[in-house]
């Protein structure tokens, strides 16, 4: 058999195991509206997805992955609840020559339900866990729901828990900020000169004095801007206990359960965190009732912050031993997204993908 | 034959014969000054090829060439992993340009790519599109951008007369080559003060795709030593 047809062999196998758990296939083009990718995952999906421009329709992508035009699609005529399985080639730019391929197959299982989430969620995992056990691979979960709920609950104003939930995915962004909330990193020097005109001078003012006004970023939006600078100067920092614990989430890395008992342990001083922590200790149970070893099972808070920015809650990976081969599957609960693509209405989801083609490799068969 | 690839016209050319020239290599363009072809004295082997600046790296990348004069900006913006393709061999101290994110200069409320970012959250949030910035260098300002975790932001495509496009309303702000600053100040414009993207000069750069025979390593010793540079350990 060549490469191909091994891995193509591979993938019909994982595709037939995920149709026998009920799983409706469904399609979807090649093809994809490059802005719909763009708005949801910003400039950076540019440099990871082909774009080629068609006569009529304007930019568009080859599909970078599944999950948003099934989504689409569940979100047009989907019953519930749905789940949904597929196959096919994703597409991405590497930038370096190494392992990682620009074109490989992918299949996938997603899961819309509304009654048990964290038992979808167990259920996905142990999915998996039971399709990938031959190969011996290292699990990695997490849960961003956690780190978003202590976020929340943060007693700060909303406009800094919004800059901070919005750069919840960009773990560097997110410390500066947070750096900078707490009172840890000084203000930038032309912020506080900024500051001090402002208690002289209307931003009105301030905008005319500075130049012409070119471009479409109003005046208003210059004032409303400043003010808020100002709102924000007033206010104090993130009290230090508070953000400590902040600190302590970013770096949590143990054992399922015994991570459960350390956020346990730290939920009466971060209320906010205790529905997403009892959700955590729910999907546990959950993942003890399909055979899954949570005594063992590694967790670490910041687990799936660095891949793209949908995943709003349970997430989960498999390793090989080789740190340059990308993971051999991946997957999370993006309830978030179906909100955005379902415009005005949603549906919690979780789902995952495995790369067939490292699956064989792994095999040997390749 | 080792080609060597130089700008073919204005002062880059001028600097780069006066460079090699001041090393005891005379670089000339032959025929009339219109034509692009010329000759190389002082070493033997080498075959000048005139190229336009922007192309250098193109055929630098395909091996056609074995050395090339060339922005570092153009290299890094091109170049996919362009150190795995090319080595840089020597700077030339001339051509020197800043890269830089530029604004609107009334925006008094942005000074640094922190302020950027937020400003683009709110913008978007307010006209219902990504904030525009215009350049033509989008690999590097991409990188750049995500590097230090700017969101809400697109690129639009500025090959040339980039200042003006914030003023023309195709874009809200700018990345682009500055020297002086003039003209970003015409434009009312002003830079942000981290937003450095890259410090540019004309670099000799070598390509590690070109075909290097017996032949052709042997010149670029001789040229090396000419030049006084390394030549990379592991071509």
């Amino acid at each position: 058999m060549t490469p191909k047809a091994a891995i193509r062999a591979e993938a019909e196998t994982l595709f037939a195991a995920f149709r026998a758990e009920g799983a409706v296939p469904v399609e979807a083009d090649i093809l994809q509206p490059a802005e719909t990718l763009l708005d949801l995952y910003g400039e950076d999906i540019r440099a990871r997805a082909y774009v080629t421009t068609d006569p009529l329709r304007g930019e568009m992508m080859l599909r970078p992955d599944f999950t948003v035009p099934v989504v689409q699609a569940h979100m047009a005529h989907g019953a519930e609840p749905a789940r949904y399985c597929y196959m096919g080639e994703v597409f991405r730019k590497q930038d370096t020559a190494g392992p990682r391929a620009s074109e490989y197959l992918q299949v996938g299982f997603e899961l819309f339900d509304r009654t048990a989430p964290e038992q979808a969620d167990a259920q996905v995992f142990a999915l998996f866990a039971r399709l990938l056990a031959p190969l011996n691979l290292r699990a990695a979960t997490g849960d961003i729901g956690i780190l978003m709920a202590a976020v929340r609950g943060l007693s700060t104003t909303d406009r800094r828990k919004a800059a901070l939930l919005r750069h919840i995915w960009r773990p560097h962004r997110f410390r500066a900020l947070l750096d900078r909330f707490s009172g840890r990193a000084p203000m930038p020097a032309a912020r506080a000169a900024l500051l001090h005109h402002l208690q002289k001078d209307s931003p009105e003012a301030l905008t005319l004095a500075a130049g012409t006004h070119v471009g479409l970023r109003s005046p208003e939006d210059i004032a409303a801007r400043a003010r808020a600078l100002i709102e924000d100067a007033a206010t104090p920092p993130i009290a230090a206990p508070e953000a400590a614990l902040l600190y302590d989430l970013l770096s949590l890395q143990a054992p399922a359960r015994a991570a459960l008992n350390h956020l346990r342990g730290i939920t009466p001083m971060l209320p906010a965190i205790a529905p997403a922590v009892d959700r955590f200790a729910a999907r546990l149970d959950a993942l003890d009732g399909f055979g899954t070893d949570t005594a063992t099972l590694p967790f670490e808070a910041s687990h799936g912050r660095t891949s793209l920015e949908y995943y709003d809650g349970f997430v989960f990976s498999f390793h090989a031993t080789d740190p340059a081969l990308p993971p051999v599957a991946s997957g999370g609960r993006y309830d978030a997204l179906t909100a955005v693509l379902g415009q005005g209405r949603s549906i919690p989801a979780v789902g995952g993908v495995i790369r067939p083609g490292l699956v064989a490799r792994l095999k040997g068969a390749v | 034959m080792l080609k060597i690839g130089v700008p073919s016209k204005g002062r880059l050319m001028e600097k780069t014969f006066d460079w090699f020239g001041a090393r005891g290599i005379t670089m000339r363009q032959t025929g009339n000054d219109r034509e692009y072809s010329g000759a190389v004295e002082g070493i033997d082997g080498v075959e000048l090829v005139l190229l336009s600046a922007g192309e250098i790296p193109r055929e630098l990348s395909a091996g056609r060439i074995h050395l090339g004069v060339t922005g570092s900006d153009l290299v890094r913006d091109k170049l996919a992993d362009w150190p795995s393709q090319v080595t840089e061999l020597a700077p030339l101290g001339f051509g020197h340009a800043d890269l830089i994110i530029a604004v609107p200069a009334a925006w008094i409320d942005v000074d640094t790519l922190d302020d950027l970012d937020a400003a683009a959250a709110a913008f978007r949030a307010a006209h219902g599109h990504r904030l525009r910035i215009a350049t033509k260098y989008h690999r590097l300002v991409r990188d750049f951008l995500t590097k230090n975790g700017v969101a809400d932001y697109q690129l639009v495509d500025s090959q040339g007369a980039t200042e003006g496009t914030v003023k023309n309303l195709t874009a809200e702000a700018i990345a682009d080559i500055t020297s002086t600053g003039e003209t970003l100040r015409a434009n009312h414009l002003k830079v942000l003060s981290d937003g450095l993207v890259h410090q540019s000069q004309a670099v000799l750069f070598l390509s590690r795709n070109a075909d290097w025979t017996q032949a052709e390593r042997a010149t670029l010793a001789a040229l090396a030593a000419r030049v006084d540079v390394a030549p990379p350990a592991d071509l």
